[in-house]
């Protein structure tokens, strides 16, 4: 069986506009979180975000750097930030110069949550005052999901599968175990895969908050809002921005000399079939999805060092975390499981995408990161290394990440260090 | 160069993102400046919300050149 390998990275983040600066302030328990300066949020329930940051900011991001001026003028921000990780993937692998024929066996699964949401809302508002001879040529390829794996395959001349998942809060977990599927089926070698999101607009901070999903008692102490599994917390802080990975069939990897970060050895999906925002109250739906990535995989439980929860900061922390003990049994004293959005807040269609980018650095890097803000754990949260506050040294042979979505969509993967 | 077609101009190297300096009069939007057809809707929008002039359909099509546009506005302005 073809075996699929991660050869390059890619990350725009509120904590950083690369993969090194993310995962350094993520290790030093930095909080991306922060009152919203994109719009004037004074009349909203929630009026902070985790936003990726201006380019004169320590760890601003720069769309300059790879984003075309006229593209950028085009589009909204979900595909500017997925451009960008895109860019840096394809560099971090050695691969932005392919051969012609190298090109037609490389392609692009880079979805998004929502979508041009900031886009829909302002175009609205033109049509609305000012007809609809007013409205851009631009509009619906500028807010299109798929459109982050479209341009980025023009830049880049990659003409082989062009894709693009929208599960929601999934949907960066199954563009990458999607992916890993078409190069292990033999569609391609080599695939771009990840998620972006840029819904931090009016229009999705209130949509997110009147669906009672976002945190609101927060307002004066952001960077303490986002505290996945303690008992204070009160909804998910939003966050933006994109990861992106490359993903190389092993043998191509290994005879160009590629740099081998890990191999994606399991995915699994399920669906919750019980309600449109809600998770089943047994976990039953994440239970199958973690269950069938470790059975993929050929492992057990006792084989997973590292869990990147999906844990919100949201009352489904803790029926995920039920799943996990079950799934896990005996084993889930050797396990270290975190949620970095804790520290980034929740990036929705880049969440899983983002955070199996921190699982691969895990494995790298022997460190765990940690989950900000633990101060109370919640009941049920016993017996779990939830790595409270700070990173952990610790061994790290293989990972999970879990990511759930509206919907009842969920998706989990698991990775190894490649051999 | 005349006040509209210095603003024409300045339009065009925004919506674009060409340098200054390859915006001339004779300039071709699509050959020489790398627009496409959507580009110059967009640019003929961005025309009529600056000079307050309307150039129907027929009458974009026929503007290629950033002469053509300058033109075209300094015989239909207010």
């Amino acid at each position: 069986m073809r075996r699929v390998v991660v050869t390059g990275l890619g990350l725009v983040t509120p904590l950083g506009a690369d993969v090194e600066t993310t995962w350094a302030n993520i290790l030093a328990s930095k909080s991306g979180a922060g009152l919203i300066t994109r719009f004037d949020a004074s009349d909203q329930k929630c009026k902070i975000a985790c936003e990726v940051k201006p380019a004169d900011h320590e760890y601003g991001f720069d769309p300059d750097k790879r984003v075309d001026h006229k593209v950028q003028r085009q589009v909204d921000p979900f595909i500017i930030y997925g451009i960008d990780a895109a860019g840096q993937a394809l560099e971090d692998a050695g691969l932005e110069d392919m051969s012609d024929e190298l090109k037609l066996r490389a392609g692009c699964s880079i979805g998004s949550g929502i979508g041009g949401l900031p886009g829909i809302e302002s175009e609205s508002i033109v049509l609305h005052e000012r007809g609809p001879g007013r409205v851009s040529p631009h509009f619906v390829h500028g807010r299109l999901i798929n459109l982050i794996s479209g341009q980025v395959s023009i830049k880049y001349g990659l003409m082989g599968p062009n894709h693009a998942v929208v599960t929601a809060c999934s949907t960066g977990a199954h563009s990458i175990g999607d992916a890993a599927r078409m190069i292990r089926d033999d569609d391609a070698d080599i695939m771009l895969a990840g998620g972006a999101e840029g819904t931090i607009c009016p229009l999705g901070v209130a949509g997110f908050a009147q669906a009672r999903a976002l945190n609101m008692s927060y307002n004066d102490r952001p960077e303490q809002a986002s505290r996945p599994y303690d008992k204070d917390r009160d909804g998910f802080v939003m966050g933006e921005g994109a990861g992106v990975v490359v993903l190389e069939e092993y043998e191509h990897a290994k005879a160009r000399g590629a740099k081998i970060y890990a191999e994606v050895v399991g995915y699994g999906l399920s669906g919750d079939a019980y309600h449109v925002t809600a998770p089943h109250p047994e976990g039953f739906g994440a239970y199958r999805a973690m269950e069938m990535a470790l059975k993929k995989a050929g492992m057990t439980p006792s084989d997973i060092d590292y869990i990147n929860a999906h844990g919100t900061s949201t009352m489904a922390d803790t029926i995920e975390l039920g799943s996990v003990k079950r799934l896990f049994g005996d084993a889930i004293g050797n396990v270290s499981m975190s949620s970095t959005k804790s520290a980034i807040g929740h990036l929705l269609g880049g969440a899983g995408a983002v955070e199996s980018i921190f699982c691969i650095l895990a494995l790298r890097d022997q460190i765990v990161p940690p989950t900000l803000n633990l101060d109370n754990p919640d009941d049920g949260t016993e017996g779990v290394d939830l790595v409270p506050h700070v990173a952990k040294k610790r061994e790290v042979r293989a990972v999970l990440n879990n990511s759930f979505g509206f919907g009842g969509t969920n998706a989990s993967l698991v990775m190894k260090k490649a051999d | 160069m005349s006040d509209t077609a210095d603003r024409v101009s300045k339009i065009v190297v925004e919506h674009l993102g060409v340098e200054a300096d390859k915006v001339t009069q004779e300039a071709s939007f699509i050959d020489d400046l790398g627009a496409d057809s959507l580009d110059i809707v967009e640019l003929v929008m961005a025309f009529e919300e600056e000079f307050g002039v309307e150039i129907p359909d027929d009458a974009a099509e026929k503007i290629t050149t950033v002469g053509d546009a300058t033109k075209y506005i300094e015989e239909h302005k207010g």
